[in-house]
């Protein structure tokens, strides 16, 4: 019988995606397994694999669509010989209120199973706006998930697209406008769906989540040595090469050291502490229009050349976009970097439902007082621990940075 | 001894008033109504209502004779005109009685007098009641809804006299059908009783003082209105000025100058019909923070006047002065003290019907009102002469007109006159409500062989042209 496929969730906060490209044809056969689309999330670039075989009745939803609704039928699959129906035998999505909360949402409930998914995946959530509201938000680039309606149970209406288009700035006044002041004037750009995550994440956590910040510095000669004769010991070419970076020693200083102080590999919630048995580092990685955080898995067992691979690869095709959700969500821990900048010093944001980050800013030579009372010069840099109060407090905080000073200043324990 | 103190107590049993009340209750408030008069307000009493009653008699007086298109034949039709009367009072009674029903169903006690605001008791607000049996009685409320209505605007010299000068009340309990009737003003009321008078058989001069009649209407409809309104053979004087009645022991005379001429008109019964007052006085707005503004009670979009917890609706809250306007205003204000999340009214929203022959309905900026504010618009009409139903219904004469804006397809409004427009506004109210663009309405099936057909077509016309036009 004919299977519809549908629009799979590929992160939990996914509602909608971009049919970027079909690699089937109608008419192709497809076997299980097979990549037969791909996919354009607010995050990443997924492929869509299929469940079952058959051949590619017919595709609903042309490549290049935008704003494909989670549980859309995009395309039929039906067996050898048999008729292509005309539509999905599933409608589309009803509005059901997303669940963010729920990690592991039920499937989709349809009578055929949809495209494997390995990541968890939620019910799409409508945007409830008039139509009138939609095409005026279409005509200004204005993107109605953004906005907050005002209209009955919520939905979006006129009004709440023109404030938003006057806030924009951009906006030309009805009626006759009193003439006024005019500045130099700026310009909007509209909000990438990533900017639009970063910033809902970022504002849910600066508001709801009790910061509070331990800065240590910390004396890196040590680590540097270590990297260079590491290094050299690399073979010149071939599989068995590697490079590795301060940021990746970092990487496992840092997990090496949430396995020896216990309680700060944590998530808070309402009812209880939750303590992860995996260290997962996320590691914040600057890409074209904002940021993302693969994860490095099991950080404390992997060996340096391990974390520096896998670095390697999340990070260049993070910047591709062409991560997959379960590389860069979840995660028990953040490494911020940004001494390649230069920076003296800088706090983070925690990015929840992880309790802690840690923000390392650039090594500089500095002067020291040595253990001997004279003053020598260092290469010192200043991290800045930023943790969660509810789930860890100040002596916490302290004993684990200082801990990872421990560690880095003395790194044998990266190697062995 | 029965309750004296109430979450909210509704001071007018109009369609403001007693809807507020019965909102009430259903959001489990106590809640209690002060009537001066009759429950139900002017429109069950002495508007809306009763003059639905006698405009269908009009229409049948006008359809008997009228039969012969339809292939009959009536020998010597006629009426009883205190029979036309009665049945009107018999409607308003009906239903009167009926909102006494509803609200004592949801356990509302109404109390019969005359209420005024009475300062406050710690966070109470007082009210003296003044019952009709002659007793007092004080009640106190959290919150009070002022929905004490309007009343016809007395123009010096145009006072009614219980003999030739009517306003709205008189007319609808005429002694007798006046010969010659001189209607002032053109808005749904004068045109509403010029209309019945005309179709039972009166000569009516209709007077305004605008340069047309149903002067809030866009102009295409209020022309077209003036053309049927003639060839009944109604008089219309616009840019009318009006002399001095001068009154004799049977009828009455005035000047009237209309078009650079003056002309003196003799006539047996006048109805001023030049707009309603609010009914501001005696209710103890004096002295608190009430703002009164031309007879109107000053409130903010959510009906709240300048005083916490007291809340004013309807008529005396300022125009349009339309039931379903108070109706809707009343939900919203309970909803709002009830702690719901409410929205504020959008007059642009708010549909108006005057049920003269042919009838008229709006919602909606007119075309040169949208124009006005800086609209560019998209503009659609539809002729009755194209749909099948009116033919067949022998009610040719009528038009749609939509004017939509051009760059985003919202419905800014919709105007219709002919048959059963009145019933059929909705629709576009509901599109207006909704937002929906052209795009919907392209799309909505409309029934056939229906009037509303004409809806459709006219929005076809404003964008890819009508089908059967």
């Amino acid at each position: 019988m004919a299977i519809d496929i549908l629009m799979p969730a590929l992160s939990p906060t996914m509602t909608e995606g971009k049919l970027a490209k079909w690699n089937k044809k109608e008419g192709d056969t497809v076997s299980s397994g097979e990549v037969i689309a791909e996919i354009e999330t607010d995050k990443a670039t997924m492929e869509v694999e299929a469940v079952d075989e058959g051949i590619l009745g017919k595709i609903l939803i042309p490549e290049g669509t935008e704003g494909v609704a989670v549980n859309t039928p995009i395309a039929i699959l039906v067996e050898e010989g048999e008729a292509v129906p005309e539509g999905p035998s599933t409608a589309a999505p009803k509005a059901e209120k997303a669940e963010p909360e729920k990690a592991e949402a039920p499937a989709p409930k349809t009578a055929s199973p949809a495209p494997q998914v390995k990541a968890p995946v939620e019910k799409g959530s409508r945007v409830f706006a008039s139509p009138l509201a939609k095409r005026i938000a279409k005509d200004a680039g204005i993107e109605l998930s953004t906005l907050k309606g005002s209209g009955p149970n919520g939905r979006i209406v006129k009004k709440d697209v023109e404030a938003a288009k006057a806030g924009g700035g951009a906006s030309a006044a009805k009626s006759a406008p009193v003439a006024a002041y005019t500045s130099g004037g700026s310009t909007s750009t509209p909000h990438s769906t990533m900017r639009k995550v970063i910033a809902r994440r970022l504002t849910e956590s600066k508001t709801t989540v009790p910061h509070f910040y331990v800065s240590v510095d910390v004396k890196l000669d040590a680590l540097l040595a270590l990297r260079s004769q590491l290094n050299a010991a690399s073979p010149a070419e071939g599989p068995e090469a590697f490079k590795l970076s301060v940021n990746d020693l970092l990487i496992k200083a840092a997990a090496v050291t949430l396995r020896r102080v216990k309680g700060v590999n944590v998530s808070y919630t309402d009812e209880a502490l939750i303590e992860y048995n995996d260290v997962d580092i996320s590691v914040a990685v600057s890409i074209p229009d904002g940021l993302i955080t693969p994860i490095i898995r099991q950080a404390d067992r992997k060996s340096l050349r391990e974390i520096s691979n896998e670095m390697k690869d999340l990070a260049s095709r993070a910047r591709a976009g062409k991560l997959k959700p379960e590389e860069f969500q979840g995660g028990s821990f953040s490494i911020s970097n940004m001494g390649m900048f230069g920076v003296s010093s800088f706090s983070a944001i925690i990015n929840p439902p992880q309790a802690g980050i840690l923000a390392i800013a650039a090594g500089e030579k500095r002067a020291v007082v040595k253990p001997d009372g004279s003053l020598g010069v260092a290469t010192v840099m200043t991290v800045t621990l930023s943790v969660d109060h509810r789930a860890i407090d100040g002596a916490l905080a302290a004993k684990w940075t200082a801990g990872f000073r421990e560690v880095v200043e003395n790194p044998f324990t990266l190697v062995v | 001894m029965s309750t004296t103190d109430f979450d909210l107590i509704v001071v007018g049993g109009g369609p403001g008033g007693y809807v507020a009340a019965l909102r009430a209750a259903q959001l489990k408030l106590s809640v209690a109504v002060v009537e001066a008069n009759h429950l139900g307000g002017i429109c069950l009493n002495w508007g809306c209502i009763p003059t639905k009653a006698l405009l269908r008699a009009s229409e049948i007086n006008h359809l008997i004779h009228d039969l012969g298109q339809f292939g009959f034949a009536v020998d010597n039709p006629r009426f009883d005109f205190q029979k036309v009367v009665a049945r009107s009072r018999a409607v308003s009674k009906q239903l009167s009685g009926g909102v006494g029903h509803l609200l004592k169903k949801a356990k509302v006690p109404v109390f019969d007098g005359f209420a005024k605001l009475a300062g406050t008791d710690g966070k109470k607000r007082k009210l003296a009641v003044a019952l009709k049996d002659g007793k007092s009685v004080t009640l106190t409320a959290k919150n009070l809804i002022l929905a004490t209505g309007a009343r016809a605007r007395t123009l010096p010299g145009l006072e009614p006299d219980g003999k030739f000068v009517w306003s709205y009340r008189e007319a609808l309990v005429p002694d007798e059908l006046p010969k010659r009737l001189l209607v002032i003003g053109s808005g749904a009321i004068g045109t509403e009783f010029a209309s019945f008078y005309r179709n039972m058989g009166s000569e009516v001069t209709l007077v305004e003082v605008a340069d047309r009649v149903l002067p809030v209407e866009d102009e295409e409809i209020s022309g077209l209105a003036r053309k049927a309104f003639e060839k009944q053979g109604m008089k219309i004087l616009t840019g009318a000025k009006l002399g001095t009645l001068k009154k004799s022991d049977k009828d009455v005379s005035v000047e009237i100058e209309a078009g650079g001429k003056k002309e003196t008109y003799t006539f047996d019964r006048v109805i001023s019909a030049v707009g309603i007052v609010g009914n501001v006085e005696n209710i103890g707005l004096e002295g608190t923070k009430i703002v009164v503004d031309r007879t109107h009670i000053v409130t903010d979009d959510l009906c709240r006047t300048g005083e916490p917890g007291v809340f004013a609706i309807g008529d005396v809250a300022g125009a349009p002065w339309l039931a379903h306007k108070a109706s809707h205003e009343a939900v919203m204000c309970v909803e709002a003290i009830a702690g719901k999340h409410v929205h504020p009214i959008d007059v642009t929203k708010i549909p108006g019907c005057t049920y003269c022959r042919p009838q008229v309905a709006s919602v909606g900026y007119t075309e040169a009102k949208a124009k006005a504010v800086g609209y560019q618009v998209r503009v659609g009409r539809f002729p009755f002469i194209g749909n099948g139903k009116a033919i067949a219904m022998g009610e040719p004469e009528g038009l749609v007109k939509v004017v939509f804006d051009a760059k985003t397809g919202e419905l800014l409004g919709a105007h219709m006159i002919g048959a059963e427009v009145t019933e059929m506004i909705q629709g576009y109210v509901i599109a207006r409500s909704g937002e929906l663009t052209e795009a919907e309405l392209k799309e909505t099936i409309f029934p056939h062989p229906t009037i509303s057909e004409s809806m459709h077509e006219a929005v076809l016309a404003a964008y890819d042209g009508a089908l059967h036009f």
